[in-house]
């Protein structure tokens, strides 16, 4: 499949149930699925001759907090043999559980280790699923919208203890985050606030 | 009678020279063998991404010098290029040469720390000094561009910072005459010397399927045979008009690894003295008032230009809803920003795709039931900064 447009409607009806939503933008192809039909989907993308999707670049997740399905897990595919990228991606809630893809990529290990130790999602059959890049000991999910920029701890040497402790983080000034946001690109955007505005009252 | 035999732990680092950065690699060691390697990451971890969703987009640039810090500004190259492609905003011919001759430099930076890095791992210590000296001319380049030698700040959307100061161009075209000349001393001491190819010759080869699955990119899928490189396939700025070859290993060992490296510098150059030819005056950042700052002169002028400093220094520019994935061909290897925009002037979402993080996660792979003393061998055949890795 050299063109993209080709490329999802070959998707669409090869996996049809399983595909929720495809566009395409900026030359890349995004498509939507069920969090059950991960497994079914990779496998598809990555074996079949028209898609071969045989690298997966990145797994990440998007954190919003203020929706019931929280996180937006997001998985980036590269096929060198037609040159595309997919964005794959689909949302759970909090606490849910989901399929490694260890399985099928080996590369997923890591990628899944990373998301779980920045936003605490759960991956069932990961062979090795510790924290990677926070400390040893570390709590909390540092990637996560509610987490503070500044954290909860902080490190530094006792002298008396003689040994490295952890204290509640102590600011000597309070973090400070201006809103810069204010209408200057004209009415349009006055409008908006406005409008906004009256929902709230 | 029978002798129990226990496998050894073996704690490597976080503090070993051969460790490039802050690894802290548990081996398992039978006699000298390695059954097993777990490499443990973090230790430099910042909370890069963390950070830049609470920064403005100008305020975020800085951050990716930060990353892999031996070759700064190709990861500024995929930030800047993320936001002009959701922008929706063209970059000045002269800024695209300046940033495709940045890269390259980097490039050349980045390459010429791990060839002779590599080559200190495996017990040759001069091709090390000799490189340094013409790092240090890179980075005096860096330095006369950016202002500094290492965090560059140089790339903006929609161009560079500032233009080059007078004569830059001249010194960069010299250091392009004298160099190649360098990297055949460095071929003379290593190519072909024994040791160095005992050391590296059929050690942490890696089959084209195994750098597939693996999530290879850069000169570790190169050096297996692949020819994939995203400035050929997938290119951005300028790279469709220069010419260029991409260097491809035979066996993905670290030797056919090494080759690419030298040879990729050698290309380097070319792009580097093409990028000179064809450079013509001319802006060098977008001239939409919205996104790229006035200049000191027309602050003092007019009351429009000073608006637009102020409120690009305080509130920054709004990016337009979006969602996007840029990757770039830095030294090491696929660069990509994840980046996912929400109509405000912070990001809301920046994930990093650091080359070598995956190239690190192979370490067990590629190291199993190699001896003890290939560990390094691979490791610095491996190219990792742990600037990209721990982010």
């Amino acid at each position: 499949m050299n063109n993209l447009i080709d490329l999802e409607k070959k998707i669409n009806s090869e996996l049809t149930t399983k595909i929720n939503k495809t566009s395409i933008k900026h030359n890349q192809i995004y498509v939507e699925i069920d969090k059950d039909d991960l497994i079914d989907v990779v496998l598809f993308i990555k074996t079949n001759k028209d898609t071969k999707f045989r690298q997966l670049i990145d797994i990440t997740v998007v954190d919003y907090p203020e929706e019931t399905q929280r996180f937006k897990i997001v998985y980036l595919f590269l096929s060198h043999e037609f040159n595309h990228r997919m964005i794959l991606s689909y949302s759970i809630s909090e606490n849910e559980l989901i399929s490694s893809l260890t399985s099928v990529f080996p590369s997923a290990n890591w990628m899944e280790r990373e998301v779980f130790d920045m936003y605490g999602v759960n991956f069932k059959n990961h062979p090795d699923l510790r924290r990677i890049l926070t400390d040893y000991g570390f709590e909390g999910h540092p990637l996560r919208k509610d987490f503070p920029l500044t954290g909860h701890s902080e490190v530094r040497y006792s002298e008396e203890k003689k040994k490295v402790i952890n204290e509640p983080v102590k600011l000597e000034q309070k973090y400070r985050n201006f809103d810069y946001e204010s209408p200057w690109e004209g009415t349009k955007y006055i409008k908006e606030i406005s409008e906004t505005n009256d929902k709230k009252n | 009678m029978t002798k129990k035999i226990k496998n050894l732990n073996l704690n490597f680092g976080p503090q070993h020279p051969a460790a490039h950065g802050v690894l802290r690699l548990i081996l398992e060691l039978d006699g000298e063998v390695v059954e097993k390697a777990d490499p443990h990451i973090g230790l430099l971890h910042r909370g890069t991404e963390k950070l830049i969703e609470n920064k403005t987009y100008m305020q975020a640039v800085p951050y990716f010098d930060r990353l892999d810090y031996v070759a700064p500004m190709n990861q500024e190259h995929a930030f800047a290029l993320a936001i002009e492609k959701i922008l929706d905003i063209d970059v000045p011919i002269r800024a695209q040469y300046i940033r495709v001759m940045f890269c390259e430099i980097g490039r050349i930076l980045s390459h010429i720390l791990n060839v002779t890095t590599q080559a200190l791992d495996v017990g040759a210590l001069t091709p090390s000094l000799w490189g340094f000296e013409e790092r240090e001319t890179l980075m005096t380049f860096y330095e006369r561009a950016s202002g500094s030698r290492l965090h560059a700040n140089y790339f903006r959307a929609g161009g560079v910072h500032q233009d080059l100061p007078a004569g830059l161009e001249i010194d960069i075209a010299k250091f392009c005459e004298t160099f190649p000349k360098i990297i055949n001393d460095l071929e003379n001491l290593l190519t072909d010397n024994r040791i160095f190819k005992q050391r590296n010759v059929d050690i942490g080869v890696v089959t084209k399927d195994d750098a597939l699955n693996y999530s290879f990119s850069g000169v570790m899928i190169r050096g297996s045979g692949i020819p994939w490189d995203l400035r050929k396939s997938q290119p951005y700025d300028c790279y469709d008009q220069l010419e260029f070859k991409i260097p491809v290993g035979k066996n993905g060992d670290c030797y056919d690894r090494y080759l690419c490296r030298i040879e990729e510098m050698k290309e380097s150059v070319s792009i580097i003295k093409q990028c000179l030819a064809r450079m013509e005056k001319g802006p060098i950042k977008t001239f939409d008032g919205k996104i790229s700052p006035p200049s000191k002169a027309e602050i003092k002028q007019s009351m429009e230009a000073l608006i637009h400093h102020f409120k690009l220094f305080t509130e920054g520019y709004r990016v337009p809803k979006d969602e996007i994935y840029t990757a770039v061909e830095a030294p090491k290897g696929e660069f990509g920003v994840y980046l996912i925009s929400d109509g405000s002037s912070k990001p809301y979402k920046c994930k990093i795709r650091a080359p070598g993080f995956s190239h690190l996660q192979s370490m067990d792979y590629l190291i199993k039931g190699h001896m003890l003393a290939d560990v390094p061998a691979v490791l610095g055949s491996l190219d990792i900064v742990f600037g990209e890795v721990d982010r």
